[in-house]
């Protein structure tokens, strides 16, 4: 052993046989280090980043100051770098957005260059902001209305669907928002357990679908008659002046299964969609029109 | 393991400083768990009373069972170590290891097939994340840390770790810590920054703990025969301190009430967010790096039976390491509210990180030379380089991703999340597993492991799962950021956020995948080691500073 700790300058030089270098004379529970310098790459790679970092302070905004950071030569700032980008993605669509925003959405249809913009544009309006509740290809979920089939609460004329997308469903303090309101039959004690269970079965009835055996129809319908259809029509048709949805047509937002309606008929419903005007701009909101009119089921 | 004099003794004044303030706590807990509104915290405040109870009867058994006051520093001249604690942390790895590993894996499944969330709470991704983050890194990690720190710093400094009881409060206080952490995250208990959720309470008691594991370490080294201190004793120096001071950084809060689990950080708006992420960012550089650079400059030489390659590279690399780390935060928060300065400072000094970082790959790496034929004949050995080639890895890519061009693309897409596995399954993790198989049969005193062909499938296993895992994130990830990005000839974005959401998905079941078996490779260590334990042990196994025969003579 060759510790001769207390005194340094009496190390013996230990010499590590496989790689010829010297040790530098401690040891820790069997481990030596040896005398190897450090791998020239290493530092010089090490140094080349030293002397890029300082390059880079001088070029960018770097080190903070009393008040200020120092700006750097090229005047970068992410804040204006974004400015410029959002800028020249605006320059890029003016060009295009040009007939767009004169062009009314039948102009629009008819047109088949802006169409094709408008088209663009509408997709990538919709899967930001509608595709979240509608789905990406406006196929809708539960409570969500699919906007590919040619069945509208509000109406699917151009200017129908761009009043919805400005205006909203039920949005509270906006005139213009769609609103009609369900009773809520149960809730209200306007109608008996038995009697919602009848009306069900009537609604099931209206859309060609199987009753329960036990069900009162005669009562249903006659509830239907006194209860429902100011707003559903005598034949279940629905309105869309008041956005009463067609029951005939086995489309449906909420289910036509006995839980669904029962509890459609007790509590009653009302989703709310919120009100896209102020929220998207003019030609966003066009674009948009034409892209869900194009979706399948435009009248 | 002395001789029975006496069955019962007088308490030391340690321990009954110990046993009075455990029981001073209990009442005070029951209080507030009576109180609170809260049953998650009413439930961590039972736990405490619990723990409490556990630690008093814990001492006082000490005086009955025939254990001597203090053990001896040393017997027959020569070091008597104090490997307890090192036993309890090792296992606890292992265990929390597994745990968290698993977790991963569920987490992996529930971003593949969301209705694994359950619709409950308490199995909502969003807790279940941290509590993966906290196992593997704080658990698992955290452990394998105190297991080897204990064990090295009392063999590279031939001296008895000091403290009688304070050894076992680290390594107890922290798993204590670990299950509030953990039970927490699942009862919604979370104050929300990543890597930072315990609340105050939690993080009060970790500072307590931390302080006296500080001091346990900083006591045996001062206490040490050697002249000159090890280099893995720098780094795990380096590791205690500087998470000391994140973490009480990170966590300085007020909480609303004794009788609330919720606090409000001091810092608010972007100041907090450069805190969180100066601590974030050296938990990866101090807690998953310097920690385990440590278990390196311990583990690789003593397993390969050569030299530490470069002295002057560890000094130097150490403290480069040390001094450029604490800077490089920001490079978390490019393009954000952060001001520019801050990012190009975050991003400079990641790049000044590189070689730094590399050192002690360099110096792991090449203390094989001249024992580069052990790589075929010792997985355990394999285990550690190929952990270093991943070191080096991800070492390269954060530097890579700090620059705001490439961050651009990267930040916020599963590149990230490759970048994370690759340093934590392939760096920490493998490195841990080798730490590990060399411990048990020395801490247990047997010849060797159970079986070596065993840990060689552990080693391909897990090495095809981290494949599959970081690959299929690279893959995801770069597309996720291209999808993002894409915009039409139109001027228009290509796709809506979640098309690229279901673009994921076959990486996702392939990344689970790569969990799974990466889990697999875990439960088959442990396994192993449960052999190993219960083989026979070697009567004669040196229980001084003998150098320790290593295992390979296994081999
Ligand atoms: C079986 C092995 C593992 C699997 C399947 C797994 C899986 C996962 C998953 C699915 C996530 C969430 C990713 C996301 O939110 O998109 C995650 C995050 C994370 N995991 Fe793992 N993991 C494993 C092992 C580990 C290990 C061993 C460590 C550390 C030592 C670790 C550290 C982390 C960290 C730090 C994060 C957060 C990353 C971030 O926020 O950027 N994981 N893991
Ligand atoms: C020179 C060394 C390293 C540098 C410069 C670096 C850099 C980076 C960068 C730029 C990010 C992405 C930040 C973002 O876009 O949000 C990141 C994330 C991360 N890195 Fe590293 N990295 C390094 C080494 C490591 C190692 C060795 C590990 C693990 C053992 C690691 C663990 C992580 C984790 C956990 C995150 C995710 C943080 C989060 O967002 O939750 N890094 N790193």
């Amino acid at each position: 052993m060759d510790q001769h700790h207390d005194d340094p300058k009496v190390h013996t030089l230990h010499v590590d046989p496989v790689t010829g270098q010297t040790t530098t004379g401690h040891e820790w529970d069997g481990i030596r280090e040896l005398n190897t310098p450090l791998p020239r790459w290493w530092l010089g790679i090490f140094y080349a980043t030293i002397i890029w970092s300082f390059g880079y302070w001088i070029v960018y905004p770097a080190w903070p100051l009393l008040t200020d950071a120092t700006k750097g030569v090229f005047g970068y700032a992410t804040r204006s770098d974004i400015t410029v980008q959002m800028n020249e993605l605006k320059a890029q669509r003016a060009v295009l957005a040009a007939g767009m925003a004169e062009a009314t959405p039948e102009q629009i249809k008819a047109d088949p260059a802006l169409f094709q913009i408008a088209m663009a544009q509408g997709k990538a309006a919709f899967g930001d902001n509608c595709a979240a509740c509608h789905g990406v290809g406006g196929a809708g979920a539960k409570g969500y209305p699919n906007l590919n089939d040619d069945d509208w609460l509000w109406g699917g004329s151009l200017d129908a669907i761009r009043q919805t997308i400005l205006h909203g469903i039920r949005v509270a303090g906006n005139d213009e928002t769609r609103v009609s309101q369900m009773p809520a039959f149960g809730r209200d004690g306007t109608l008996k357990r038995e009697e919602i269970n009848a009306v069900a079965n009537h609604v099931r009835e209206l859309a060609g679908l199987s009753t329960e055996p036990k069900a009162n129809l005669a009562l249903g319908r006659k509830l239907f008659a006194d209860n429902c259809a100011a707003c559903h029509g005598e034949d279940g048709k629905g309105n869309k002046e008041m956005g009463a949805p067609n029951l005939t047509d086995a489309i449906t937002l909420y289910g036509m299964d006995m839980a669904s309606l029962t509890e459609t008929i007790t509590n009653s419903r009302g989703g709310v969609m919120p009100a896209w005007g102020g929220r998207l701009d003019e030609t966003t909101v066009k674009a948009l029109t034409v892209y869900v009119h194009s979706l399948g089921g435009g009248q | 393991m002395t001789a029975k004099a006496s069955p019962v003794r007088q308490a030391t004044v340690g321990e009954l400083i110990g046993m009075l303030i455990a029981a001073a706590c209990v009442l005070p807990l029951i209080v507030i768990a009576a109180l609170t509104e809260n049953s998650g915290y009413a439930f961590h405040a039972m736990l405490g009373v619990v723990a409490a109870l556990v630690g008093v009867v814990l001492i006082a058994n000490r005086c009955f069972d025939g254990s001597v006051a203090v053990e001896p520093q040393e017997i027959g001249g020569k070091p008597n170590y104090n490997f307890g604690p090192v036993k309890f942390a090792t296992v606890a790895a292992m265990f929390w290891g597994i745990a968290g590993f698993t977790v991963g894996l569920i987490i992996a499944l529930q971003l593949a097939f969301p209705d694994l969330n359950f619709d409950l709470p308490w199995t909502n991704f969003g807790r279940m994340r941290p509590l993966h983050t906290s196992a593997v890194v704080f658990a698992f990690g955290g452990n394998v840390l105190i297991s080897t720190s204990f064990y090295v710093v009392q063999r590279t400094c031939r001296a008895r770790l000091a403290g009688v009881l304070s050894p076992w409060f680290v390594v107890l206080g922290y798993n204590l810590f670990i299950v509030i952490a953990g039970t927490g995250y699942l009862l919604g208990i979370t104050q929300s920054k990543e890597y930072a959720e315990p609340e105050w309470y939690a993080d009060l008691w970790l500072t307590i703990v931390w302080v006296v594991y500080l001091l346990v370490f900083l006591g045996t080294v001062m206490k040490r025969k050697e002249p000159h201190i090890y280099v893995a004793n720098w780094f795990y120096l380096g590791f205690i301190l500087t998470i000391a001071v994140l973490h009480i950084g990170n966590n300085v809060a007020i909480p609303v009430s004794i009788l609330s689990p919720k606090s409000f950080g001091l810092w608010s708006g972007v100041q907090d967010a450069m805190f969180q992420w100066w601590y974030g960012h050296n938990a990866v550089g101090f807690f998953l790096t310097a920690g385990f650079l440590a278990i390196v400059y311990y583990f690789v030489p003593k397993r390969a039976e050569r030299p530490i390659y470069s002295y002057r590279l560890s000094i130097i690399h150490f403290w480069a390491l040390i001094f450029i780390y604490i800077w490089a935060g920001p490079h978390h928060l490019h393009y954000t509210a952060l001001p520019d300065w801050a990012q190009t400072l975050g991003m400079t000094f990641s790049i000044m990180l590189w070689m730094p970082s590399w050192g002690g790959m360099i110096n792991g790496i090449m203390t094989l030379s001249g024992a580069w034929d052990r790589l075929r004949t010792d997985p355990v050995l394999r285990m550690m380089v190929v952990s270093l080639a991943f070191y080096g890895m991800s070492t390269f890519e954060g530097p890579l991703m700090s620059i705001k061009a490439v961050n651009g693309l990267s930040h916020y897409t599963d590149w990230t999340i490759g970048h994370v596995h690759s340093g934590a399954l392939g760096w920490v993790a493998y490195i841990s597993f080798g730490a590990i198989y060399c411990l048990v049969p020395w801490l247990w005193n047997r010849k060797q492991l159970y079986s070596l062909k065993l840990v060689s499938w552990h080693f391909w296993v897990s090495t095809l799962g981290i494949v599959l895992y970081i690959s299929a994130m690279w893959v995801s990830g770069i597309l996720q950021g291209l999808m993002w990005r894409a915009y039409t000839s139109l001027g228009f974005l290509e796709y809506s956020f979640i098309e690229t959401v279901a673009a994921m998905h076959p990486f996702y079941v392939i990344r689970a995948m790569g969990g799974a078996l990466f889990l697999i490779g875990a439960l088959i260590m442990a396994f192993n080691l449960w052999m190993t334990v219960r083989s026979e042990s070697v009567a004669a196994m040196p229980r001084s500073d003998e150098t320790q025969a290593p295992l390979a003579a296994a081999v």
